[in-house]
């Protein structure tokens, strides 16, 4: 059979699974929850008076992700492991890229999915007043694109280990220095720290998603940005067919 | 089918599995017995490609393993030892996916699936979710599963492990019965397996085959293996022993008064048999014969107990328990007979 419609087996099984559990209804109410609350509460949406949702909405995308996407990821692998059905996957005649590249992307429709479901907060700006859409479009893509990235790094420590919550952890302090490398006090301090060494602050900065995430929210959509969560996601699984390929040999 | 040569592991520097090789044809059920830990279900881990041996090669139907994974892993149904199913799918679902996955689509699917959960009883569960399942009905759907698209070659490790004595019975039947037709490994520990099922046993031991063979020849290294038993009324046990231990393919006689004879014994009519019948039990003897496999001790029996009487004789066909027992725990067995 073809590489395609084996990932699309892969994926259409694990999809299945995220909402034959409660895990995928209790990540999207939480997720909502949780965006109307920052939007309207803390981000002070009405107060801004502004038709844009950049300073309200997406700028929390981040720090959500942080712990919500870890949380969908970390049973991808470690799951398997546990139960054993990893014995099962790896005997079937598909080749071990396919299941990972069919679980991530399973994983990722259904973050996708969760992430278009806060169209009601695009509905209320236009009710509103008359906001840009192409921007709002461009950060979507980009928050799409940035839980992808942390998605992938999940997927490395879910096979990591055979405890979801190990690995829940491992990818959430991982997330988080993707996070902080460019995070302002951060870069302040580096800044401080390496005196007038801007090329290795900019080095550090430019692995950091909000650097990245920043274009997508002004409504750019610089290749520069799209590459970086593309090659994160690409270098991540890649790393994880390594570790499994490994648990395999010793 | 199956050829297996010189296959290895090591885990760090242990020998889980030390230089086995075996092949397994078309029409072959081969039995896989060994203690626990002996390296079994480590080799069938490296036939089915899940563990990439240390060294040596697996080849099915003309694919080597290592090179070619995917033609070679397409021949193959596995049942892995602990009967992993996805906890969070309805055995539907599940077999759904393992067809798919097998490239089978629409009414080859659907027909597919209905042939498995016939052959594996799966009716009364088949919209119940795999982690409400009993062990039993999860086994099987895991073994209908390795069985879904037809292969030609079967890797069961413990397939009846967990079912009860009904089960297990038709699951024996189902192998020896699709053993006709495909090339069939199974493990097991239970030994009246291998008479069920198979048509040649290989035994592991530490990670090495030290027998292989069909259950007959494995049956024949037993020392019971033609040994003749019989019991005798009205004659003194020394007197028995000392007449059978003068036959010439005889190795040994042991002697057995049967204590739960002595009332019948008393209880008779005392004119028949006289004093003898009453004051000597009967004896069960059981003669071993110096090698296995010939009639002659049997008819050297007969011959020497012309004009007993006797109410029981038979030919040992030989156990396998024993044979394993002696082929893989030689430092306890050692140790026993000094």
């Amino acid at each position: 059979m073809n590489p395609l419609g084996n990932i699309k087996t892969i994926a259409k099984r694990e999809l299945v699974a995220y909402f034959t559990s409660p895990v995928a209804y209790v990540f999207i109410v939480i997720f909502l929850l949780l965006n109307g609350f920052f939007t309207f509460m803390v981000g002070g949406f009405f107060e801004r008076g502004q038709a844009s949702l950049a300073s309200s909405f997406f700028v929390w995308h981040p720090w959500f992700y942080l712990f919500l996407v870890p949380a969908v990821g970390m049973r991808l692998w470690s799951e398997e492991r546990r139960v054993g059905t990893l014995e099962l996957l790896l005997t079937m005649p598909i080749a071990p890229w396919e299941a990972i590249v069919g679980k991530f992307i399973a994983s990722w429709l259904f973050l996708g999915v969760a992430l278009f479901l806060t169209f009601p907060v695009v509905l209320t700006v236009n009710h509103l007043g008359s906001p840009d859409n192409g921007v709002i479009f461009a950060a979507y893509v980009g928050s799409w694109l940035m839980a992808g990235a942390y998605l992938a790094v999940s997927c490395i420590t879910s096979a990591i280990t055979r405890s979801q919550v190990v690995s829940f952890i491992i990818s959430v302090v991982a997330c988080l220095f993707m996070i902080l490398a460019g995070f302002p006090p951060v870069i302040n301090l580096l800044q401080g720290l390496t005196n007038n060494w801007h090329w290795l602050v900019d080095t550090i900065t430019s692995f950091s998603v909000i650097t990245h995430f920043e274009g997508f929210q002004k409504g750019v959509l610089d290749s520069r940005d799209i590459i970086f969560f593309l090659s994160v996601i690409g270098f991540s699984l890649f790393t994880t067919s390594v570790i499994l390929r490994t648990h395999r040999t010793t | 089918m199956i050829k297996v040569e010189n296959l290895t592991k090591l885990f760090g520097a242990k020998r889980a599995v030390d230089g086995i090789s075996f092949t397994v044809e078309r029409g072959e059920v081969l039995g896989f017995l060994g203690p626990n830990g002996a390296g079994k279900s480590t080799t069938m881990r490296m036939l089915t490609g899940f563990l990439p041996p240390t060294s040596g090669t697996v080849t099915v139907g003309g694919y080597d393993m290592s090179e070619q994974p995917i033609p070679a892993k397409k021949l193959l149904g596995y049942l892995p030892e602990s009967a992993p199913a996805y906890t969070d799918m309805t055995v539907h679902g599940f077999l759904s996916f393992a067809a798919e996955i097998r490239g089978l689509r629409g009414d080859a699917k659907k027909s597919a699936i209905n042939r498995v959960v016939d052959l594996c009883f799966l009716d009364s569960v088949l919209h119940q979710n795999v982690d409400t399942l009993s062990k039993g009905y999860r086994h099987r759907t895991c073994f209908a599963q390795s069985i879904i698209h037809d292969p030609d070659i079967l890797v069961l490790d413990e397939p009846t492990d967990g079912l009860d004595p009904n089960q297990k019975h038709e699951i024996r039947q189902l192998i020896r019965k699709m053993g006709e037709k495909k090339a069939i490994i199974f493990s097991t520990h239970i030994l009246e397996e291998v008479d069920a099922a198979c048509t040649r046993a290989i035994i592991i031991d530490r990670g090495v085959i030290v027998a292989n063979g069909t259950p007959g020849e494995l049956r024949r290294k037993s020392e019971w293996a033609g040994a003749v038993t019989l019991r005798v009324h009205g004659i003194a046990a020394n007197e028995v022993q000392a007449k059978l231990n003068q036959l010439r393919s005889a190795k040994k006689v042991v002697v057995e008064v049967a204590r739960a004879s002595l009332p019948s014994v008393s209880n008779s009519a005392p004119e028949t048999n006289g004093r003898d019948a009453r004051s000597t039990p009967a004896v069960t003897v059981t003669v071993f014969p110096r090698s296995a496999g010939d009639g002659d001790l049997t008819r050297e029996v007969i011959a020497a107990t012309n004009g007993w009487q006797i109410s029981e004789l038979r030919t040992e066909e030989g156990r396998l328990d024993e044979v394993f027992y002696n082929i893989t725990m030689p430092d306890t067995a050692a140790k026993e007979a000094k």
